[in-house]
């Protein structure tokens, strides 16, 4: 059976990928499983215990499903920016370059990875908070929805963030003073009732805000805002984001000279 | 039908350098093309432009006939590239490297698996299949580079500078790998600074300077335009003077030996005999430098008003600086 040629391409950049994060485990795997561990006995178990209910729910369960998210936040941008930064940097990108790649399968590839990493991540994340709490499935399609385009949103922006990157440095800037503020603000810990109103719909411009109580939402059943806000705004930021990034991959944006 | 037709190219880099300049030529289709010229010249300019790399900033390139702003994909397909530059990734397996290759081009593993064990047996790599990149000798890298590049069994190679740092045995088994390569229907282009490697492989080639190209014929009719040949020969006794011949020149270089400049159409044998009556008797008898770099010399060191005929003066000025016989030296 002869595969479709395009097909093979994908699948030859996807498990190249996994290749990579599963070589570097220690770097990738590793790390997520170990700050959750120690946000659920700290936050959780310690603090939570303190701190009652929050949003309904107690606060153990209540974190569970932001953490979740920002794992998959930060694991699928920091697979596709490092590791398209690197292909780049090592020149290795010119063995797809010079090959009759398309562009879009270029982008679906890394992606793709950038997107495994993440559930795989998440995955990892769920079983340890197993440990500490039991979690209920709300709707499971709400879940894997909110799961699969926040990972693909956020993969986009890594492979973005990649393409401008120019040194190391520039692919730890964006996480570091973007994405971290915004996901701690985000309601992963609290909820925005809980915010002066003023502060309340300030945080309602953060669109991370509205990806962990979608998820919370599949979970738990309980949101601080409504849930199709949060697809349509995941799925506008996901096509926003496609376009630009295959945009700059057809005009070779630091790529060809 | 050509394998490459370039025609009016330009290329202007962002920083604004000119690297070439309205350059036009051709490679028929089988052949095996050198593309020489000096450091800088903008060899990989044009490669780079070919294989996609390189955005060209004006002009026509067309590969077996399809053009490139039309039809890149296919363009692509046709193409197998070794770059100049390391550029895989150094902790990826070797097998992996090419495999993955292999994927880009639509290929799955059990496809090329054949494919994949005759390249890496004939380039001398079976053994490191296992390894990662990182692992191999630099010439080992450049093989795991031209296997890579022959993996999906391209119409035309591009070489850019495939032998640099190997050793000679290697190169010359190289050689013949590419020879073969040839021969069974693969167009080649090759860029090298070993001049005796384009010599022996190449029937055409280009030489282009400061992105111009400055003569584009068969290697043959190049080296034909050559006015002279210097020689280097030893003599068996210490020689006290050395005798004056019509035709030729001779020029002392140590006690024993001595230069020779042939000039084109005069005849080496009765050169030899007259010596032999001034009571001189060679022991051995070599080229000053390969052939074509002689002339690569000559071409590259003079105004472009003279070009491309070889100038006398300049041409005794150069060889008469180097001594002794450097068959494989960089250019
Ligand atoms: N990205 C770039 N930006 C600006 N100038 C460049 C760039 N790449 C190459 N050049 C310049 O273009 C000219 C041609 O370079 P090129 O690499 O084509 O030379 P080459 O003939 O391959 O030389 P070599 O034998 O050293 O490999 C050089 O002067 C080089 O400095
Ligand atoms: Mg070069």
């Amino acid at each position: 059976m002869i595969q479709h040629p395009y097909w093979v391409m994908f699948a030859t950049i996807v498990s190249k990928e996994i290749t990579r994060f599963t070589r570097i485990w220690p770097q990738t795997l590793l790390p997520p499983a170990i700050t959750m561990l120690l946000y659920f006995i700290i936050f959780g178990n310690l603090i939570g215990s303190r701190i009652g209910t929050m949003g309904g729910l107690d606060y153990m369960s209540f974190i569970v499903p932001g953490l979740i998210m920002m794992s998959v936040i930060t694991n699928s941008y920091g697979n596709v920016s490092s590791s398209f930064f690197s292909n780049k940097f090592q020149r290795s990108i010119e063995e797809m370059l010079v090959a009759p790649v398309p562009n879009w399968v270029i982008l679906a590839g890394f992606v793709g990875g950038g997107m495994l990493r993440g559930l795989i991540v998440a995955g990892i994340v769920t079983l340890v908070s197993l440990f500490f709490t039991s979690l209920q499935v709300h709707s499971l399609a709400v879940m894997l929805l909110v799961v699969l385009l926040t990972a693909m949103v956020f993969s986009l922006a890594g492979l973005i963030n990649g393409v401008f990157a120019r040194k190391f440095d520039d692919i730890s800037i964006i996480p570091t003073f973007v994405l971290t503020p915004l996901t701690y603000l985000g309601g992963v810990f609290f909820s925005i009732t809980l915010l002066p109103s003023i502060w309340q719909s300030l945080a309602m411009a953060n669109p991370i805000l509205y990806m962990v109580n979608a998820f919370r939402y599949g979970v738990h059943g309980v949101s601080d805002i409504p849930v199709l806000w949060a697809l349509a705004l995941l799925s506008l930021l996901a096509g926003v984001f496609w376009f630009w990034a295959l945009r700059l991959l057809s005009i070779g944006k630091g790529l060809k000279q | 039908m050509h394998a490459i037709e370039i025609k009016n190219l330009n290329k202007t880099y962002d920083n604004g350098f000119v690297a070439l300049k309205d350059i036009s030529f051709s490679i028929a289709e089988g052949d095996f093309f050198a593309l020489l010229g000096p450091n800088g010249a903008g060899k990989s300019t044009t490669l780079g432009i070919l294989c996609g790399l390189v955005r060209k900033t004006s002009g026509q390139v067309r590969v077996m006939g399809r053009d490139l702003d039309q039809d890149p994909q296919a363009v692509r397909r046709l193409l197998g590239v070794v770059p100049q530059e390391f550029n895989f990734n150094q902790f990826e397996k070797v097998d992996d490297i090419i495999y993955n290759q292999a994927g880009y081009y639509g290929l799955s593993r059990r496809q090329v698996r054949p494919q994949l064990e005759t390249l890496l047996k004939a380039l001398d790599l079976w053994d490191k299949r296992d390894s990662q990149a990182r692992q191999l000798s630099g010439g080992m890298k450049r093989r795991l580079m031209i296997a890579r590049a022959l993996i999906h069994q391209p119409k035309l190679i591009i070489l850019d500078e495939p032998t640099a740092g190997v050793d000679i045995e290697i190169r010359r088994s190289m050689w013949q790998f590419m020879r073969e390569l040839n021969q069974q229907g693969t167009s080649i282009i090759l860029t090298t600074h070993y001049l005796e490697e384009a010599e022996n492989l190449c029937p055409n080639l280009a030489i282009i300077q400061k992105g111009e190209i400055i003569a584009n014929t068969s290697t043959k009719a190049l080296l034909s335009q050559m006015e002279q040949t210097t020689f280097v020969l030893d003599s068996f006794a210490t020689l006290d003077h050395l005798p004056m011949l019509p035709e030729v020149q001779l020029q002392a270089l140590s006690a024993t030996s001595f230069s020779l400049q042939l000039p084109k159409g005069a005849d080496l044998a009765q050169v030899m005999a007259s010596l032999q009556q001034h009571g001189i008797r060679v022991q051995s008898i070599r080229p000053q430098s390969n052939r074509l770099e002689e002339l690569f010399m000559q071409l590259v060191q003079q105004p472009k008003a003279q070009q491309p005929k070889a100038q006398q003066s300049k041409a005794k000025a150069v060889t008469g600086q180097s001594t002794g016989s450097r068959p494989t030296s960089e250019v």
